[in-house]
């Protein structure tokens, strides 16, 4: 049985038609998903995906900070926040601007990204607790600046939020509506998810890239031994404000992206529970490692909206009542699935190579 | 004209005077040992010449450019390299990643570049792997390379931090108790690998309390009580000086 598994991952991995087979695979499934979900069990669904995918630029970008340099930041949906009020404030009858979204995802990424650094610049001598309890007040501070500034002049909208704002529209194709190409009609929910498949590609692929590198290694050094980082000449400052900056790159593209999706977005988007939210992902998932925040990422991200969807009707069929309203047995779970985790798998569910060394190194050493 | 060059350093943590106005000249070559009783002041100095600490007052001089109060990774960078007595490696890297982030300094790859992977990076980052291993080579690890650094014996960690402060391309290694927790034998080899960097051309500084290497590796040695230096010169000159004896056995009975 292991061995015939054995021989099957050796051929998928070393015979490059199997690979390239593979991969066209992978392709098709992801095309069509959309509307096999759709087809299946209707276009909730999508959107759900649409989400999780977004969830993952965070998580990947979150992963940066946390992961790679080691840095807690508790309060990384701010950048979030500022990524969409970025995109919603500029293009929406609120104030009567409609700047398209190729001007605008870039603007959202600076500026978030020099929030990033505003962040960063006044935390660079804490480490641990006490920078996360900074960046918890600064992810805090954003949303009430944003739940606040609708007095004396009117910039945010406050609670009530900014309403109608511009789907994301490329050469006359409307990402709100349904628009038939090559005879097929796309729906806003599917043009949407391949937009946001793609972006959350390319963030995957800078992510591993950066790894693998000068400015990767310098990172982990970072997270490893601040002072013998120092010691071995790498601006630490520097480094560091670079992850702050990279990580909310991706935190306020991903926010505009969910500008467009929604057409609306409040402050109540980005309560500290979003971050929490982001950072279990990163935590379960494997911190540090991409291809296992992306997995931890989409399960978070897609496992609650299945419990949704099945508990109520479960409990129905089983007790003839719900006995559990299903958001809170989503908070029981969530944090039942965290315990088990970390108490089994620490590293996470899908750790890097390394980190797994590192947790089975006690009882093999050396055999690697 | 001294490679190192230490005026005058005063340095003191509340009500205690660590250091108290100690002078030091280094030439390029030679292996100069620092020695003293615990707590005389001997990591204090050390930290102040290589930039973790800043002096209350005195200049640290490094191949004629003051470097006094100069961030960490700016001395590195001028070219004066450590390593810690407690070994400060990066745990859960590998032998050669830890020795790869020691070639940092001398890469110019940005995020850009590590994105695209440019002819320019993929030939820096060869290079910084090539250059890992030979220093590992050199130090006698490369068998571990791919060994999580707080996997390797003790030894072979002592001798890996060498290497990572080696790929800094240092004119002067500064080495904390290098042999501290060595055996006979892994304090010879050591002795040999250090004499070996100094006939390729690096200056050591060297702390350690093990009187039989620094007797036999050091050209000269300067003694540290109570944040003073007592006494300085060829080890064997030193050992019979008796300011040294009383530092080290206390004086005689009154």
């Amino acid at each position: 049985m292991s061995a015939r598994r054995h021989a099957l991952v050796r051929w998928l991995q070393h015979d490059r038609r199997a690979k390239w087979l593979g991969l066209t695979l992978c392709i098709v499934a992801l095309v069509v998903l959309p509307f096999a979900l759709d087809a299946s069990v209707g276009r909730t669904w999508v959107r759900v995906i649409d989400l999780a995918l977004l969830y993952t630029m965070l998580a990947l970008g979150l992963n940066i900070v946390v992961g790679f340099a080691g840095l807690l930041d508790l309060g990384y949906i701010a950048f979030y926040a500022v990524g969409a009020y970025t995109y919603a404030l500029l293009a929406s009858p609120h104030f009567g601007l409609h700047l398209p979204w190729w001007v605008l995802l870039p603007a959202g990424a600076v500026l978030a990204a020099f929030f990033g650094v505003v962040l960063g610049a006044p935390t660079l001598r804490l480490r641990g607790d006490y920078l996360a309890i900074v960046t918890l007040g600064f992810g805090e501070i954003i949303r009430i600046f944003l739940n606040n500034l609708n007095a004396p002049i009117n910039i945010t909208n406050g609670p009530q939020g900014v309403n109608l704002i511009d789907p994301i529209n490329i050469a006359g194709v409307s990402f709100a509506r349904t628009t038939p190409l090559l005879g097929i009609p796309f729906p806003g929910t599917h043009l949407h998810y391949y937009l946001f498949l793609v972006l959350a590609a390319l963030v995957m692929f800078v992510c591993i890239r950066l790894e693998d590198s000068r400015v990767g290694r310098a990172w982990v050094a970072i997270r490893e031994d601040e002072i013998a980082a120092l010691a071995m000449g790498i601006n630490t400052r520097n480094i560091k404000l670079l992850a702050f900056a990279m990580g909310a790159t991706f935190g306020g593209v991903a926010g505009g992206l969910f500008s467009s999706l929604q057409g609306f977005v409040s402050p109540e988007s980005f309560v500290v529970w979003e971050s929490i939210t982001v950072l279990c992902m990163v935590v379960l998932g494997g911190m540090g490692h991409v291809a296992g925040v992306v997995l931890g990422a989409l399960m978070l991200a897609t496992l609650p909206e299945l419990l949704r969807h099945t508990a109520a009707p479960m409990q129905q069929q089983l007790f003839g009542k719900v006995i559990l309203d299903p958001e809170s047995l989503r908070m029981l779970l969530f944090g039942l699935a965290l315990i088990l985790v970390m108490l089994l798998r620490p590293a996470g569910l899908w750790p890097s190579p390394t980190r797994r060394r590192e947790l089975t190194s006690a009882r093999a050493p050396g055999a690697v | 004209m001294p490679l190192l060059e230490a005026r005058k350093i005063s340095k003191s943590f509340g009500g205690l005077q660590a250091l108290n106005a100690v002078s030091l000249a280094i030439d390029p070559g030679e292996i100069f040992g620092l020695i003293g009783p615990n707590g005389a002041g001997k990591t204090t100095l050390f930290n102040v010449l290589t930039g973790l600490y800043k002096p209350d007052g005195g200049a640290v001089l490094f191949n004629s450019v003051d470097v006094t109060g100069k961030k960490a990774n700016r001395v590195v960078e001028a070219g004066m390299a450590r390593t810690f007595q407690n070994i400060r490696l990066f745990a859960n890297m590998t032998a050669v990643e830890n020795v790869m982030v020691g070639r940092h300094l001398r890469g110019r790859a940005g995020a850009l570049g590590a994105v695209l992977r440019d002819r320019a990076t993929l030939a820096e980052e060869a290079a910084i792997h090539k250059r890992a291993h030979e220093l590992l080579d050199y130090v006698g690890v490369v068998r571990h390379a791919h060994a999580l650094a707080k996997n390797l014996a003790y030894g072979d960690q002592r001798r890996l931090e060498i290497a990572r402060a080696l790929a800094t391309e240092p004119k002067l290694l500064a080495l904390d108790e290098p042999a501290a927790g060595m055996n006979a034998t892994e304090t010879r080899s050591l002795r040999g690998l250090l004499e070996r960097i100094r006939a390729d051309g690096i200056t050591i500084l060297l702390i350690e309390h093990d009187v039989r290497l620094v007797m036999g590796l050091c050209d000269r040695v300067a003694v540290l009580d109570y944040g003073k230096k007592i006494a300085e010169g060829a080890p064997s000159a030193v050992q019979r000086d008796p300011a040294v004896i009383e530092a080290y056995l206390g004086g005689a009975l009154p």
